[in-house]
This record gives structure tokens, C-alpha cells and sequence, in this order.
């Protein structure tokens, strides 16, 4: 029972819970007090002593009912989910040699594993599976595309070898037997198929996921597939977590060292002033301010849409966000933001704005005109765009204006390095006023850009 | 008791508490013996009004110990949770004392004698008599053990959870004059939170963790017949249906527990036999507390009490 409960460790690391070498000690006493025979209790002791959160409970539960998945008889097939009827058949049969249990009805001189197909004794084939996916170390699983290999190996230590003699020599002398030895094959490639697809669900979940993320993370974001943008945004909703966590401190900081004389006498008067208890000089911090202006136009929306969307859900670490969005003309994007679903705010902005091709000169007269008041020597201004004015006036005055009223102006571009400048690029141009300018392609480097200008607040 | 079957154990659990009149799940009956069983404290959370905190009254309760409850809130600090020095008492003694002091040190001929004798003292006004200790320390003195509760621990500070990772995992804290103080006996530790932030993985991982959700119609019916025994079978099964149906709502703040059985009360008080759409208009705001809420509960009230009644009937 130890082994099982090993390995359904591995399985609910799989799952994506998290068990530290301390939770899984902590987890075996929980099963040494409760036992192993009640299978509710032994769920329940798991989820308490492993899951540490409300998903992680969801994502453990549904494991452990994969895990301790009882074969499921169909027909009179020996069909079995296989590697985990551990509750009643994992003592049963010394690993390795897979078959020594068997009944003798069907001619002795057959290989083992052919006898047990023929008498068809379920619990036996859900054992030898067991042990056969365990002797190929079945819990190394980790990518999709290695189902073959596994299957094979496990039919392997079945003694498939020894069964396709068998059959050959079978089908000359009694075609009859053949013919039920090979529908048992048959149902027994199914069996240590499913047995993989469930070794498969069960360990290999992490690190396809992980693989997703990575290269999610570093596709380019204007060019995503349609498919992926779900995926996608479920990953910047993380990022957003991430950052959040890191970022979201308290905001008053004790200065250790700078007495606050005022408060000190106030507190200390009931000892007539005599400072017994001390009171230091508070920090204030501010949470960024920022003022994001991003270009819809059709080259750079996609890399907008996700940039909106990760400003947009770090509410708990910037106090006040305001989202301008333009491709020919500029409005004021916030409110459509914050009342919208991502999915829906997008659309209408699209709808009010995107898709022109783009005008930066007229654009940054717009927010000179009307919102240049929303700029204060705490803001951190943002443009995300990909410079390209069609070779209109660029108006790098009014950027200038800008970069003077704010405390940064931190430009992103989507396009990389090599290509500023060049055509219609007015890259080099609105650079000499921006603090920071930097490419911002991926997921990734969109993180580490949000991350840099919050860090600034701290 | 380590004889016994797990599953008789947690349901002696399960009746204990009832005894108190706290009906528990299964999961929660088996989170209270393993914390026993392992010595480990049970992290609870949930939203607000499922029963966290009496819970922790429950058990104190059932084993007749002593309940000590830590409220957490943003800025506590050790000097409030753990002990502080009684320093007005020691200033008090060390005036009475001034005498008795330059007594001691008359002898002494020179300032390194005096300092010597000093010491020879020892440290009186560093002692156990000066310190005043707070619930955390409190918790550990209790010969008979105790019920420690840090409630809503999610509303104390990132520092304040290491302050307490000590007591959690070995039952014991560190004074810097006095050395490490052990629990007499290790009390039996609940924290609850309502998730307004994340808590730390190093806190998670000493503890059980817990979720009460609200809990499913069944076990509703038997704890408001276990907190308002006067109330008509059909209508304690009316007024939890009718709360079941308004939590599928979206509403800002659902109703929990606590309020499902202020609402019996109310309606006990009311003498109402049956729900009926007037009576539950006037005493919504006993159940919602939001005016948003209520005004979008409104026009489903009639529909609500239908199903409601409804499922009465079959089941």
C-alpha cells in the first residue's frame, strides 16, 4: 500500500498540487491513523493534509478518483483499467514475472500470458498489466507522443513474445483457439492502452502544461492563433497573480531609527512622558499611478488587448490605471474596461477605434487636447505601439510635453529591434524623450516590462 | 483511542459535536481527529458565516477545555499576540525598591564591585513575574490544554504569520530573556480565514487544511433543527430549499449558514407556519445585506418559494 500511496503522490504532483517531502511525511501519518480500508476517510485525509487551497482540493479529488479507479469489467472481455486495481490485486503477483497465477483449463503447453487470456481471469490480467506497467516504469510518462513506446513496453513484459508463437503455432493446429486467443490479444491491446492514457492523465499533466506555458510564453504575441488567445489569457491572468503577490505589500514601512517625537509623548503620557514605548517615523509608498496609451490598429492590437488585460487585473497593486486607445483618433478606454468582460471590452473598442490604419501626430494631439490633465509627477506613462505613422507628422513635441509632466515615459514595442527606424518607423525619433524603451513581443517580456514599472513604486 | 477504528473515532467526532450543537460533515469530523490524532492545526477556510469560528467553540466544548481566541487584524504585533513586559510594574518596583538597592550596594567600594553585585541579583526585573503574556503564550501555559483560535488570520500582517510558524509546528515560542517556553500540554490550534489575501506556503503547509462551504440542503435542515428546535419540519424545509435557490443566484454576498438560522429565528418569532411571498419580502433584509442584492432577489421570490415547495413534496 506504501508504493500506491507513493506513487499517487507523483500523480498529484502531476495533477499540479504541489507535495513538498514534508507534506507526503505528514500525509503518511495521516494514513497510518486512519487506515487504508475505508476509502471516503482516505480521501478525505489526503485532500486535509496535501491540498492547500480550494482547487488544489478539486484537482486532488478528481486524481484520486482517477488513481483508485476500479477496472471496469465490459463484456466478457478481460478488460481492465489495469495499473491501479492496487486496492485488492497489487500483493497478488511478484513483479516481473507477470503470470504465474493462472487457471489450466485451455492446453498446458501455452505461454502463461496465453493461458490467462484464454481462461479469462480478469483479476489476473489486472494484475499482470499492474505489474508489467510497473516493471516499465510507467509513472516516467511525460509526453503524449511516448503512448506507443510504453504500450510496447508493457505488452513486453506481458510476454507478447512468447503469446505471437503461440498464436502461430496455434493457428495451424486448432484455428478455433487461435481465433479467441487472438480477440483476446485484441481486447488486451486495448486494456494496456488505456492503461497508458491513464498513466498519461495522471503523470504527464505538469509537464505538458509547463511545455504549453513555456512556449506560450515566448510566442510572439501579435501573431497568436486564434485558438491559443483563451490559453493565452489565462496565462496573463497568472502573470497578473504573480506580479500581484509580489507587489502588493502593505504600504506603510516602519523607518527603523527615526523617532516620531509627537507620537512617542502622545502614547507614553500615562507614564508622565517617560518613553517606555516607542514610535517610529511611518513610510509612505505609492502605488503607481499609470496612463496607458496603446495603439489598436491592426498590426499591434493583439499585443494591446493582452497589455490592457494585465494592467487591467493588477487592481490591488495600482492604485489608478487610465487606458487610452487609438489608431487614427484617441479615446478614453478605462470605464469600457473596467464594466467588460475582456472579451467584450475588446470588441467594442475594436469597434470604436481599431482596425484604422494608424495616426500617432493626430492621436497625441487627441490626449494633449483633452487629457493631458490626467498626467502628474507621479504618473508612469506607457505607449505601446509599433511607431509606424504611415509617414505623417509624428508630433514628437507632444510626447516631449508628456515625458516632462510624468515621472517616466516607458515606450513598448512590439516589433523587434532590427526594424526601428526603418520605413515609417518614427522609433528613433519619439526615443529620445522616453525613459525606457523597450521591445515587448512575448508574454514574457510584457511581464518583465509591467514588472520593471511597478518596481519603481516600491 | 489509537485502538479504536478510524471511522468510529471520527463518527464519536461527529456526535461529540453534534452534542454541542455543531453539525459537522464528514470532512470536518475527519479533519478534527486527524488534527488530534497528528498534532497538527487545522487551517479553516470559507466564506464568512459558515460556522469557522464555532467550530473552534464546538470543540473547546465537547472536551471541556478552555477557548483562547487571537483576533487577528492588520498591525498586530507580537507584543499584543505573544507577551509583553509589564514595564509599568517594574518601574513601579524598582522606585519601592531604590532603598533596598542602595543597601545592597553600599558595600561596594568601587563602581566594578557594585556591578558585580548587580549581577548577583540575577535578572528580577527580566523574570517570569514581568512578563504579561498574551493568548499565544496564554495557549501554551494551560495545564489541561486549550482550544487556541486565531481567527481570520488572513487579516494580519505577511509578519505576523512568521511569527507564529514557531508555535505551529513545535508548540513552543522564544523569548530573547527568558529562552524557549514548550507547551505544557500542545493545545489544540484552529486558524480561520476568510481568503481576503493568500497566506504564506510555509503557514499552509503546518496545517490541515479545511474548506466549510455552505453546506448541501440535508445537513442545513439538521442544523437549524439543531439551533432552533421550535421550528415546523415544513417549514425548516421550505426556508433552506428557498435559501438554496437564492444562493444560485449572483449576488454580492450570499447568505450563509449564520443567516439561515437568524431567519428561522425571525420567522419562529413571527410565528409563521409557511412561507408565503409576503412574509419573505419583509424579512429579506435578514437574509441579504445589500440593497443591490435584495432589489435583484425581489422578482424572484415568488418562483423561489414554488420550487421550494416543490421539492418539499418529494423530498
Amino acid at each position: 500500500m506504501r508504493e500506491n500511496i507513493h506513487r499517487f503522490f507523483r500523480a498529484a504532483r502531476g495533477a499540479g498540487v504541489h507535495v513538498s517531502p514534508a507534506e507526503s511525511i505528514d500525509a503518511m501519518r495521516a494514513v497510518a491513523q486512519v487506515g487504508v480500508s475505508d476509502r471516503t476517510i482516505l480521501r478525505d485525509a489526503l485532500l486535509l493534509t496535501l491540498a492547500k487551497s480550494q482547487d488544489e482540493k478539486l484537482a486532488l479529488g478528481d486524481c484520486f478518483d482517477l488513481f483508485f479507479s476500479q477496472p471496469e469489467p465490459r463484456q466478457d472481455q478481460p478488460e481492465a483499467e489495469g495499473e491501479d486495481a492496487s486496492q485488492n490485486a497489487d500483493q497478488s503477483p511478484s513483479s516481473g514475472a507477470a503470470s504465474d497465477a493462472s487457471a489450466g483449463s485451455p492446453p498446458a503447453e501455452l505461454g502463461a500470458l496465453a493461458q490467462m487470456l484464454l481462461s479469462q481471469d480478469r483479476s489476473a490480467v489486472a494484475a499482470a498489466i499492474a505489474s508489467a506497467s510497473g516493471a516499465a516504469s510507467l509513472s516516467d510518462i511525460r509526453y503524449s507522443t511516448q503512448r506507443g513506446i510504453f504500450s510496447s513496453r508493457i505488452l513486453d513484459a506481458m510476454g507478447l513474445q512468447r503469446l505471437r508463437d503461440d498464436l502461430d503455432e496455434l493457428s495451424a493446429t486448432n484455428p478455433a483457439l487461435a481465433e479467441r486467443l487472438r480477440a483476446a490479444l485484441d481486447a488486451l491491446r486495448e486494456a494496456v492502452r488505456d492503461t497508458v492514457a491513464q498513466g498519461l492523465a495522471l503523470y504527464a499533466r505538469e509537464e505538458a502544461e509547463n511545455l504549453r506555458n513555456e512556449i506560450l510564453r515566448n510566442a510572439p504575441l501579435a501573431r497568436i492563433e486564434r485558438r491559443h488567445v483563451a490559453e493565452m489569457r489565462a496565462l496573463i491572468r497568472q502573470i497578473a497573480r504573480r506580479l500581484r503577490e509580489r507587489y502588493s505589500k502593505p504600504r506603510k514601512r516602519q523607518r527603523r531609527g527615526h523617532l516620531d517625537v509627537r507620537r512617542t509623548l502622545r502614547r507614553n503620557a500615562a507614564w508622565g512622558g517617560i518613553p517606555f514605548l516607542t514610535a517610529w517615523k511611518r513610510k509612505h509608498r505609492d502605488r503607481p499611478k499609470i496612463v496607458a496609451i496603446c495603439d489598436v490598429s491592426g498590426s499591434v492590437a493583439q499585443v494591446s488587448d493582452f497589455f490592457l488585460l494585465l494592467i487591467h487585473s493588477l487592481h490591488e497593486v495600482v492604485d489608478d490605471v487610465h487606458s487610452f486607445a487609438f489608431s487614427s483618433h484617441l479615446i478614453e478606454v478605462s470605464d469600457i474596461l473596467e464594466s467588460k468582460s475582456p472579451e467584450e471590452a475588446m470588441a467594442e473598442i475594436m469597434s470604436k477605434v481599431g482596425f484604422g490604419s494608424s495616426d500617432y501626430g493626430s492621436s497625441l494631439v487627441d490626449f494633449e487636447k483633452e487629457f493631458m490633465s490626467t498626467l502628474t509627477p507621479q504618473t508612469t506613462v506607457i505607449v505601446l505601439g509599433d511607431a509606424r505613422s504611415n509617414n505623417l507628422d509624428p508630433r514628437a513635441d507632444i510626447l516631449r510635453r508628456i515625458s516632462e509632466r510624468s515621472k517616466r515615459l516607458v515606450w513598448l514595442n512590439p516589433e523587434g529591434r532590427l526594424a526601428w527606424g526603418f520605413g515609417d518607423s518614427e522609433m528613433p525619433r519619439y526615443a529620445t524623450f522616453c525613459s525606457v524603451v523597450r521591445q515587448c513581443a512575448t508574454a514574457q517580456q510584457l511581464e518583465r516590462a509591467v514588472s520593471d514599472i511597478v518596481a519603481t513604486y516600491q | 483511542m489509537a485502538e479504536q477504528k478510524p471511522s468510529t473515532a471520527i463518527e464519536a467526532v461527529e456526535s461529540g459535536l453534534a452534542a454541542q450543537g455543531y453539525i459537522a460533515s464528514r470532512q470536518i469530523a475527519t479533519a478534527v481527529y486527524l488534527s488530534q490524532q497528528i498534532e497538527k492545526p487545522i487551517l479553516v477556510e470559507g466564506p464568512a458565516g459558515v460556522g469557522k469560528t464555532e467550530l473552534a467553540k464546538a470543540i473547546a466544548a465537547w472536551r471541556g477545555m478552555k477557548m483562547i481566541r487571537l483576533q487577528c487584524y492588520e498591525g498586530l504585533d507580537e507584543a499584543k499576540a505573544l507577551y509583553e513586559w509589564k514595564y509599568a510594574k517594574q518601574l513601579l518596583y524598582t522606585q519601592i525598591l531604590k532603598d533596598k538597592l542602595g543597601e545592597v550596594l553600599g558595600g561596594a567600594q568601587t563602581l566594578h564591585a557594585a556591578l558585580n553585585q548587580l549581577h548577583d541579583f540575577g535578572d528580577v526585573f527580566f523574570s517570569k513575574e514581568f512578563v504579561e503574556p498574551r493568548p499565544l503564550l496564554q495557549a501554551l501555559e494551560q495545564p489541561g490544554g486549550c482550544v487556541l483560535l486565531i481567527d481570520e488570520i488572513d487579516k494580519s500582517d505577511a509578519e505576523f504569520e512568521s511569527l507564529l510558524l514557531e508555535i505551529l509546528s513545535d508548540f513552543q515560542v522564544t523569548i530573547p530573556e527568558l529562552g524557549t517556553v514548550s507547551a505544557i500540554k500542545p493545545p489544540t490550534v484552529i486558524l480561520t480565514s476568510n481568503s481576503e489575501r493568500d497566506l504564506g506556503d510555509a503557514l499552509k503547509r503546518r496545517c490541515l487544511h479545511l474548506h466549510i462551504g455552505f453546506p448541501e440542503q440535508r445537513l442545513e435542515e439538521r442544523i437549524v433543527e439543531s439551533r432552533v428546535p421550535n421550528i415546523s419540519q415544513t417549514l425548516r424545509r421550505q426556508m433552506v430549499g428557498f435559501i438554496h435557490e437564492i444562493r444560485s443566484l449572483d449576488l454580492k454576498k450570499l447568505p450563509s449558514v449564520s443567516e439561515t438560522i437568524d431567519w428561522a429565528r425571525v420567522l419562529v418569532l413571527l410565528q409563521a407556519s409557511e412561507l408565503d411571498t409576503d412574509i419573505v419580502k419583509d424579512t429579506l433584509n435578514v437574509l441579504l445585506k445589500y440593497e443591490a442584492d435584495i432589489e435583484a432577489a425581489q422578482p424572484q421570490i415568488t418562483t423561489f418559494i414554488a420550487k421550494a415547495a416543490r421539492s418539499n413534496v418529494f423530498g
